[in-house]
């Protein structure tokens, strides 16, 4: 996608293939107090790519939003937008427009009122106001009787719509949303979730978005960041974060997994347990330490029929049903919980006492 | 408890109306009855004590004679409350301002100290700027004796009046304005900022609209404050002018004339309440904090 809307602003083939970031990060750092809420960020995003920015909360996220906004100033590095230096350039006077957790709606004012707010700033008249104000409200699907709405009347989902067309009606180069679904209830979310992403492939525009949900980010996005204390500790397609996480981190964030430490010896890796451990040949480590990390679908009950390359023997203490699938807990005689997820049909018969495994293919070895 | 049936029916009062009875007494007793009271002077036989017992409108026709001159003390107290009020808010606006960005959520409790001399009295506390600007005082004094050639001639002129009055009246613009200001999200100014927005269309389009209801109750409090003010005028202006509340302090004093006291105190409540209710039409609390 990112390729597709740098090129239709290129004439030269050569430059869709290399797609210049329309924002640049480099080494950014911002401190308070002497803490670092981001700590050394460099990033290149690029026109018209959807990017996620996820981590737990006090990860930086909202911070490194702030300043991309120009709502705060970096305490050191550069941030550039197409090229040019923004550092220190105010948010009024930056071609960009943050959706604000809050939403930030002007509550004294009506929903075409909050919509014309940045036309207004720009002195357009008031007739033209209006009618792109209509326009917005249709894109983003708010009924045209709500222009003299009062805001505060309106519903979650309905502000939701207010801030995303007053952000477009600024219509910025750049949307950053700072998890602006929060609030939301599930349903609500999936279908805004929705037109968020059908919004961003009409208006090919660029959105950098951050939430502390994983799902929303998979969700939506061409790329995904994954923020730890102040650093991007891993940014890739949703595929490549999932499949290959970088570390345990970010293997644990991206939902339920099973960790098995493991250390070097011989030439090959040993479980606490002091058992052998298969792992794939390719395996790239450095260091003495590591973690396997086994999603619990990649987990099964192993018999005789069926073995597997690890495993290990524990008891099932509790069963949850995930509709077509079943979850169980087992825990192993060294004391540690396993998760391990399996179709309906291949349900666990017996009781008591179990044993687990998983084939190597299937794991992935993380550093740490 | 049975034979409720036998008990004669008891006049049907809400529990709501039951448990606010005591205030209600209160307020008739303390707030209304007094009211009436003046209201019923104003159309007693002037000089008399006839209240209630006669009716006459010849008080309202001696104030409306065109020989009268009490117009100019309504004059007087309203335009010294207008001025009163309008510097309050020039001088106040910045102050609330920056309490809200030095203390942020501590900024009303930080307000509150402006509170403080009012714990004194305020004839005592006017008594000390007499002693200030008073030939030989503090300040003409501390000039002399640094070889100026004294202090200006400051005490007794309708200007020191209105400088008394601002001084006493501050703290009932500034708290509440401080209130109002703290009521703005900081994300709404960030907001509109991000939305392209200056600094002044941000103040004009965000924050004062924001702040309105604080704003309006500081200068509706100060107003009608204001306008009953007399002891600035008295002790500080030395009476170089003579506001309304004064000449019914008067009336109802040194002149024993009740009636015309009432009379003109009947008016100066129509006065105030009506200029108090016109502005509070405009005060729209639900529109402005966005509850309709």
């Amino acid at each position: 996608m990112s390729s597709v809307a740098a090129s239709a602003q290129s004439d030269s083939p050569a430059a869709s293939r290399t797609p210049r970031p329309v924002l640049q990060l480099v080494d950014v750092r911002k401190v308070f107090d002497g803490f670092a809420a981001v700590d050394g960020i460099s990033l290149d995003i690029e026109e018209g790519e959807f990017v996620t920015i996820v981590g737990p909360s006090g990860s930086g996220k909202t911070t490194l939003l702030r300043m991309l906004a120009g709502l705060e100033s970096p305490s050191e590095g550069y941030i550039t937008l197409r090229g040019e230096l923004i550092n220190d350039v105010p948010s009024n006077r930056r071609p960009t427009c943050l959706v604000f957790q809050s939403l930030a709606l002007f509550p004294h004012m009506t929903v075409g009122d909050n919509i014309e707010f940045p036309l207004r700033v720009r002195k357009m008249a008031p007739e033209e106001r209006r009618k792109r104000a209509l326009e917005l409200m249709a894109k983003v699907r708010l009924p045209e009787d709500y222009y003299s709405k009062n805001v505060m009347l309106c519903s979650g989902g309905e502000k939701q719509r207010v801030a995303l067309a007053r952000a477009f009606a600024y219509d910025p180069d750049v949307l950053f949303f700072d998890e602006p679904l929060s609030a939301l209830d599930y349903k609500l979310k999936k279908l805004l979730e929705k037109e968020l992403k059908d919004l961003h492939r009409e208006s090919g525009k660029t959105f950098v978005y951050i939430t502390h949900s994983l799902e929303e980010a998979m969700v939506m996005s061409d790329r995904i960041g994954v923020m730890r204390a102040g650093k991007v500790v891993q940014i890739g397609t949703p595929e490549q974060i999932y499949s290959t996480p970088a570390d345990r981190f970010v293997a644990e964030f991206f939902g339920e997994v099973n960790i098995v430490p493991i250390r070097r010896a011989d030439g090959g890796w040993l479980r606490r347990d002091g058992k052998p451990v298969a792992v794939a040949p390719d395996l790239d480590i450095v260091g003495d330490e590591a973690s396997v990390v086994i999603r619990p679908e990649y987990m099964r009950f192993v018999t005789e029929e069926a073995g597997a390359d690890n495993t290990l023997t524990g008891t099932i203490f509790n069963e949850y049903s995930l509709g077509s699938r079943l979850q169980y807990q087992v825990r192993s005689r060294t004391g540690r919980t396993f998760l391990i997820e399996v179709p309906r049909a291949a349900a666990w018969k017996g009781d008591g006492e179990v044993t687990i495994g998983w084939d190597a293919g299937n794991a992935i070895v993380v550093g740490g | 408890m049975a034979d409720n049936s036998l008990s004669a029916p008891a006049p049907k009062l809400s529990p709501g109306l039951r448990a606010s009875l005591p205030v209600l007494v209160l307020l008739v007793a303390g707030f209304l009855a007094p009211l009436v009271t003046v209201a019923a002077y104003a159309f007693a036989t002037p000089k008399s004590f006839d209240v209630f017992r006669s009716f006459t409108l010849q008080n309202f026709a001696a104030i409306f004679d065109t020989n009268n001159t009490v117009w100019t003390s309504f004059v007087w107290a309203l335009a010294l409350a207008f001025a009163c009020v309008a510097i309050l808010l020039v001088v106040c606006y910045p102050i609330a301002f920056g309490l809200n960005k030095v203390f942020g959520k501590w900024s009303g409790l930080v307000s509150v100290l402006f509170v403080f001399p009012l714990f004194v009295s305020e004839n005592v506390r006017l008594y000390g700027w007499v002693l200030f600007f008073i030939k030989n005082g503090v300040l003409d004094g501390a000039l002399k004796w640094l070889g100026f050639p004294g202090g200006p001639d400051l005490l007794y002129t309708p200007g020191i009046t209105l400088f008394g009055m601002v001084y006493v009246y501050l703290p009932f613009m500034l708290f509440p304005m401080t209130l109002g200001i703290a009521m703005i999200p900081r994300d709404l100014v960030d907001a509109a900022s991000d939305l392209g927005a200056g600094r002044f269309m941000i103040w004009r389009e965000v924050e004062l609209p924001l702040a309105m209801p604080g704003i309006l109750i500081g200068a509706l409090l100060t107003f009608v404050l204001a306008a009953g003010a007399v002891a600035e005028a008295k002790i500080l202006g030395g009476q170089s002018v003579i506001t309304i509340t004064q000449d019914i302090e008067v009336a109802f004093t040194y002149a024993q004339n009740w009636p015309m006291g009432s009379a003109l105190a009947l008016i100066l409540v129509l006065i105030v309440s009506g200029l108090a209710l016109s502005a509070m039409a405009r005060l729209d609390l639900d529109k402005i904090l966005g509850k309709r």
